[in-house]
């Protein structure tokens, strides 16, 4: 594949990098990733990975725009509110960089179809806002055998791991099964501070591009926590825990299957 | 005793456990915690009589569940 003119200009500051180059670039043209979730980490992990040229971008969210997402989701803007947030994401990335490809899903991932959604990309972003959708892409991810990004966020404070297929350790490994419907606070009931998802959403499109790229030390093994108040960032390093339902030695989760949500927190 | 807890090193009292240090570190949701030990997940059931040793590492991981 030979560059053109454009994208020689477009993707000039990447193709400087000793760590991208033409053969990074090419890489990254070629490369299929998929967002889950088109909202706080999900808008800047989708806007940056469309400007590096991304090739085929996936995201999937069930919802519409909705004023109070504004704060913090910056690829949809006020004339988007009611429209589809993937119909909005795909029209910001577009506008963005039109030679890319967006896969739009207009759906909640569940268990009956987040196989399928997975299969077909290099590497996958969690960027939903409750437990049962970031077990169930764990456990997806790891069965499937994909690379994913995980991320959570909540008032000041953010953190992220990458799982890595053969070497994990997974989400599961940390946090065995989701807490309980509304022992730990969400977004929702706890607020979140605006900024946060674009540090750990761009964070996420950092490790995604890094995997694709092949460059770097990825966070497999560490968990980045984030606390704004103190400005202060720490990796703690993950064991992988043998007897881990799904990625242990022994794994009782054979299938991906849907945890019950909180009722009050199915639409984010 | 010295032990290091996320990041900080502090005196603590000999003989202490993780259900205790949980409980002096002030945890906000101490049910649903994860703690490491040395960089070896310590299994919540064995918090109450699992003993902290001089010099040992202590990581808590909490449930972040926001993201949209």
């Amino acid at each position: 594949m030979a560059f053109s003119n454009e994208q020689l200009e477009r993707y000039s500051r990447h193709m400087i990098l000793k760590e991208v180059g033409v053969k990074g670039q090419k890489r990254l043209l070629e490369s299929k990733v998929l967002i889950i979730g088109a909202g706080g980490l999900g808008a800047p992990a989708a806007l940056y990975l469309a400007a590096a040229g991304v090739g085929v971008i996936g995201i999937a969210d069930a919802d519409d725009v909705d004023l109070s997402n504004l704060q913090r989701q910056v690829i949809h803007t006020t004339p988007d509110v009611g429209k589809a947030k993937v119909r909005s994401a795909e029209e910001s990335m577009k506008a963005i960089n039109p030679e890319i490809t967006v896969h739009t899903y207009r759906t909640y991932v569940l268990a009956n179809n987040i196989g399928q959604l997975i299969a077909e990309y290099d590497f996958i972003i969690d960027g939903t806002d409750n437990f049962p959708a970031k077990f169930l892409i764990n456990d997806a991810c790891v069965l499937g055998k994909k690379p994913f990004s995980h991320a959570g966020i909540i008032r000041f404070q953010g953190q992220l791991m990458t799982y890595l297929p053969g070497q994990g350790p997974c989400y599961r490994c940390v946090f065995s099964s989701p807490p309980p419907p509304d022992a730990v606070p969400t977004c929702r009931q706890a607020g979140v501070i605006g900024a946060m998802g674009g540090v750990i959403g761009s964070l996420q499109a950092m490790e995604a591009v890094k995997y694709i790229i092949g460059q770097g030390e990825l966070l497999c093994g560490s968990l980045l926590t984030y606390d704004a108040l103190n400005m202060e960032f720490r990796k703690i390093k993950l064991p992988r825990r043998d007897s881990c339902a799904v990625c242990g030695s022994q794994p009782t989760i054979i299938a991906p299957f849907d945890y019950e949500q909180a009722a009050c927190e199915v639409k984010g | 005793m010295n032990i290091t807890v996320t990041g900080s090193t502090k005196e603590y009292p000999q003989g202490l456990t993780v259900a205790q240090l949980i409980q002096l570190e002030k945890v906000a949701t101490p049910e649903y915690v994860t703690v490491s030990i040395n960089d070896e997940f310590i299994l919540s059931a064995t918090f109450a009589e699992k003993t902290l040793n001089e010099g040992d590492h202590v990581e808590f991981m909490y449930f972040m569940g926001g993201g949209r």
